[in-house]
Parts: C-alpha cells; structure tokens; sequence
C-alpha cells in the first residue's frame, strides 16, 4: 500500500487555505508525486473558519475520502486555537505547524496532553513585513515543509512563481525563504 | 503516441474545461449551476481568449441549454455543455429529443444531489436517473478519467453507427473541485483520434428544404425508437474500439469494466465513480489480512455492460455492489437491479449486496467498507443472496 501523508490546512475564509493546499499539491506533482487536494466547501465567507486538505504520496493511490485523521496540521491563523478544535483527528506522534509569533513556551500549553511535534513560525509578521499584506498562507507552506520534508522548497518556489506572476510571487517567494528559515 | 507525457495538475472540472479545448467543439451552450460551473467558466475564458473557436451560447436555464445544443447539433455542429443535478433535472425533457433526433451532444456532469434539502455536494442519482434517455452514460473515477472521458465521449457518440448523445459524469467537489495528476495530450493527437468535424449524414441548411422533429404518431414512432435500441446496442462494441483506440493513443489502459484483484477473488465491490477507489483501497487493506477479494468498477453504465458483469463477476461467491445513488421503494439500488437482470438465470454466479451509501457528500469511510464487507460474508453465509441496506446514516 501506499505511502500516504494527510495533511489539514486550517484558516479563515480569505487567507488563501484553498491556495495553500493546491500549490502544496502542485509541488508535489512537479516532483512525481501523487496528489489528491480539496477544501472543505460549505458556506463559507471571510473570516470564518475553513480547512482544505492535501493527501500526497510518492506512488499512486486510490482512495478518495475527504481527511479525518491528518499527518499534519497546518493552522494559518493564530485567533483559531481558541475557536477551532485543530487538533482533531491529529494522529498520534503527528505534527502540526502554527502561525504564532509569542514563545514556543506559550503555544506549547495549547496542546497540552496532544502527543505530537509543535513547530511555530511568526507567519502574519512575516507575511506583513515581506509581502506587505497579512497573507501568510503559502509563509506557512515554507514552514511546513522544513519540518515535514513533504516537498522540496525549490518545487514550491516554483509552483508559487507560476500562479503569482511578477513582484507579488516574488515577495512570497521570499516570505517562503524567510518561514522556512525561522520555523522553530 | 509523442514522446514525454506532460503531467498538470487539475481539478476535475478544469480537465473537463481542457479535454473539451482540445475538441474545440463548434458550439457550447451552457448554464452555470455548481459543481459544474468552472467548466463553463473556463471554457468561457477559452473563448474569450481565441484559443478556441467555439460559438459560446449564454442561455436563461439548463432546458435552454440543451435547447440550443440540440438546435446548433441539427446543423451539423460538434456540441458541448456540462450540467449538475437540479440542471440535468431540468434537461431531461429535452434530453429525449436530443436523443430521439440523434444529436450526437457530449454532455459533462458534475454528479450531485438532488434537492430537496437542498445541497450542493456528490452523488450520482442525477445521471443514473437519466438511463432510459436514450444516452450513452459513462462514469469516471478521477480528474484523469474526466479528462479522458471527455475526448472519448465525442468519439462514441458521433461514429456513424452510435449518432447518440453521450454523457459522462464525475462526483462534485470530490473530484470536480479537487486537484490530481493530469496526463494531458497534445492538440494534434486529439485531432488524430477525433476528425476535424463530425461526419453528417443529414443536416439543417438554408439552402435545402427539409423538415426535422416533425409528428410521428402510430405510423412510425415505434420504428424510430426501435433505432434508438440498435444504435445504443452498437454503442457498446463503439466503445470497446474507441477505448482501444484511446488506450494506444494515451498509454492508460482503459476498458469498459475496469477489473482489481479479481483473478483468484472469492469476494467482489462491484462499483463506479469516485467509489470506485475507495473500494480499490479497501481491497488493498482487506487483502493485507488475507483476504481473496477484488473490485469491479463500471465505466459504462449505459449500454449496461452486462456480459462484462457476468463474465467478470462468475465464480464469485458474494458481491458488495456501493451504489452512490438513491432510490426509493425499488428492489434494489439502481445498478444492483441491472447487474441482477444481467445475472438472473446464470450459473455460478454471487448473491448481491447492494448498499445505497454516500448521499449529498456522505463519506463511507474505508473502515465502513469493511464492514458493508463483512456484512455481505455474513449474508452470504447464511444463505440470503440478495440484500439492499441503507449504510453510513444515523439510525
């Protein structure tokens, strides 16, 4: 069977979740992998919270479920921790990546008793001072994947340089380098 | 065949929205409604953007749409529209005269559930109620198969001895809206599997007088639907060539049943669409523990292919058929009540489960699989051979 990994991407409507699990996706597939990425559609609107998931393999697969159990959760904004159970389904020993810009010490009590690898980036402060607006879903991508090693950074400069053309990619691009450095 | 596959990554629709590029068909006439919309709205900005030459038609309703296609398809134009659930309900009526004046339109359907409650999620009922339309009906699993169905679909429906409407479904947001691997082809191996424009044996012209849909009453109906039945009985070896065909072409094999794990199976899914791979992960674990059991997936719903079901369901000892559809007061699903007709009097076929599952997004999870599965052992053993539940509802 196939080597899958689930990952959850959750944020609010307007943070650009959907873009995150699609050009994490879109990296994979420039690498050979195998992808099957979706968003949770509803009635969505700015601001409330939305997920979006990719499930990725290096070989093919069959299943087309939506995800319940993630690998890994990818949380875009900080303000969803005290409304949004994120950790749901999270499996054991898995991993899940915050925008956060206090302590590690401070986000760590959030998951108190969740048997899993915590990482944060300050992804808002990045996202604002790189790219100048607080977009900072594809910065989280960066960060996401130091951590997990799910796709090699260069295929995710990529994909982002393609769907944004011109300055805006290229700011990401550097948001991208900056989250991917700092994640800690 | 050229040499390096490209790979794209796509959603469903958006390879609906690219294969239908490669068609460039002379007409598009469509109606937005979701899950399908994108592939309107792609093909919009196809059009817009000259990469097509296709005469876009912005109608007032889905019974407009089919209108129009059935109209531009008289004259001899390669036609496509895609739909969804309350769109394709609308459609129906027109439908049968796309049909019956064999039109031979391509018709994409994002699958999804009927209202009332409302809701805009997956669930074939809306193209399986479509049987008796007189259209070819084929389901795909992934954005793959609906990249690939749309460029077979105008290969069947137009061959000179099918001249049907064809429509191929694939299940909204699931597959509609989410993004996969995409082999694509290339505009000149498009243009070698399909000619450059349909081959018209009889067509509205300005300059010649004829009638089309004139009245036929007890005179000559019953001739003219009488061709309807041979032409979708020719469908069937149409396909298997066109599959064939596609199969050299594109380097995936594609066949009208797709058949996995099932040489030494004592066990069978039989099922169609997105299903299809669930069930297919579900052998997968099931076989891990030891367990003799594959999975049979429809493509073509329409002809049945019911000598295919025999042939590859014989010697099987129970079959657990996923139907995600509803029906209501029937004998079974809807697909189980075909395959049954198509196995009734055999030999050494399985007793049948059916399991009306997945309605309006409902996931059946891979462990629910499971468990249908083991349900139909159990029937099985007891000697019931024929069984419909409702499964992964609160009770």
């Amino acid at each position: 069977m196939a080597e899958i990994t689930d990952v959850r991407i959750n944020g609010r409507g307007g943070q650009g979740a959907v873009t995150a699990s699609r050009l994490l996706a879109e990296a994979a597939i420039l690498e050979g992998q195998y992808v099957h990425a979706f968003p949770n559609f509803g009635p969505e609107r700015a601001g409330a919270p939305v997920t979006s998931y990719a499930r990725i393999s290096p070989e093919p697969f069959y299943e087309k479920t939506e995800v319940y159990e993630p690998h890994i959760v990818v949380v875009i904004d900080p303000t969803l921790l005290d409304d949004v159970p994120v950790v749901e389904g999270l499996r054991d020993g898995g991993t899940i990546v915050v925008n956060y810009d206090g302590e590690k010490d401070s986000l760590v009590k959030y998951f108190e008793g969740v048997h899993a690898n915590i990482y944060k980036v300050a992804g808002s402060i990045i996202a604002t001072e790189e790219i100048g607006r607080n977009v900072p879903n594809l910065v989280m991508l960066g960060a996401l994947i130091k951590v997990t090693k799910l796709v090699e950074i260069e295929s995710l400069k990529k994909v982002t340089l393609n769907r944004f053309k011109g300055v805006l990619g290229e700011k990401n691009v550097v948001a991208i380098n900056r989250a991917f450095e700092e994640v800690e | 065949m050229s040499g390096v596959r490209q790979v794209v990554g796509m959603t469903g629709d958006e390879a609906v929205a690219h294969a239908a590029k490669l068609v460039n068909p002379d007409v598009v006439a469509a109606y937005p409604i979701t899950p399908q919309t994108i592939i309107a709205e792609r093909y919009s900005d196809f059009v817009n953007n000259g990469e097509v030459d296709t005469s876009f038609i912005s109608v007032e309703s889905e019974h407009s749409a089919m209108s129009a296609c059935v109209g531009a398809s008289l004259t001899g134009a390669r036609v496509f529209t895609a739909t969804a659930s309350a769109g394709l309900a609308l459609m129906y009526e027109i439908l049968y005269v796309a049909s019956g004046m064999r039109c031979p339109i391509v018709l994409a359907v994002a699958n999804r559930a009927f209202s009332a409650p409302i809701n805009i999620h997956g669930e074939c009922t809306d193209q399986l109620v479509c049987r008796d339309a007189s259209w070819v009906s084929l389901f795909g699993e992934s954005a793959q198969e609906a990249y690939d169905e749309t460029i077979l679909s105008f290969k069947i429906a137009e061959h000179p001895d099918v001249m049907l409407p064809a429509m191929f479904g694939i299940e909204g947001f699931i597959v509609t809206h989410a993004l996969e691997r995409v082999e694509t082809l290339s505009k000149q191996q498009v243009d070698d599997f399909i000619p450059a424009s349909r081959i018209v044996r009889d067509r509205f012209c300005p300059d010649e007088n004829k009638t089309f849909g004139s009245l036929v009453l007890q005179d000559y109906y019953m001739e003219i639907k009488r061709q309807q039945e041979e032409a979708m009985q020719n469908a069937y070896k149409v396909t298997e060539d066109a599959m064939q065909e596609f199969s050299e072409l594109s380097g995936r094999k594609m066949e009208i049943t797709e058949k996995y794990q099932l040489e030494d199976a004592d066990y069978a899914f039989v099922s169609y669409g997105a299903t299809a791979g669930n069930a297919k992960a579900v052998v997968d674990r099931l076989r891990a523990k030891g367990e003799k059991v594959g999975a049979l997936k429809i493509r073509l719903f329409r002809p049945f292919p019911s000598m295919d079901m025999f042939q590859a369901l014989s010697g099987i000892k129970a079959a657990t058929i996923l139907d995600r559809s509803a029906t209501f007061g029937s004998p079974g699903t809807i697909v189980q009540t075909d395959i049954a007709s198509a196995l009734y009097g055999k030999e050494n076929v399985p007793s049948l489960h059916g399991y009306i599952n997945g309605l309006g997004g409902r996931v059946l999870t891979l462990p629910e699989i499971e468990e249908v599965y083991e349900m139909s052992k159990e029937y099985n053993n007891i000697g019931i051979n024929s069984t419909t539940d409702w499964v992964g509802y609160r009770k």
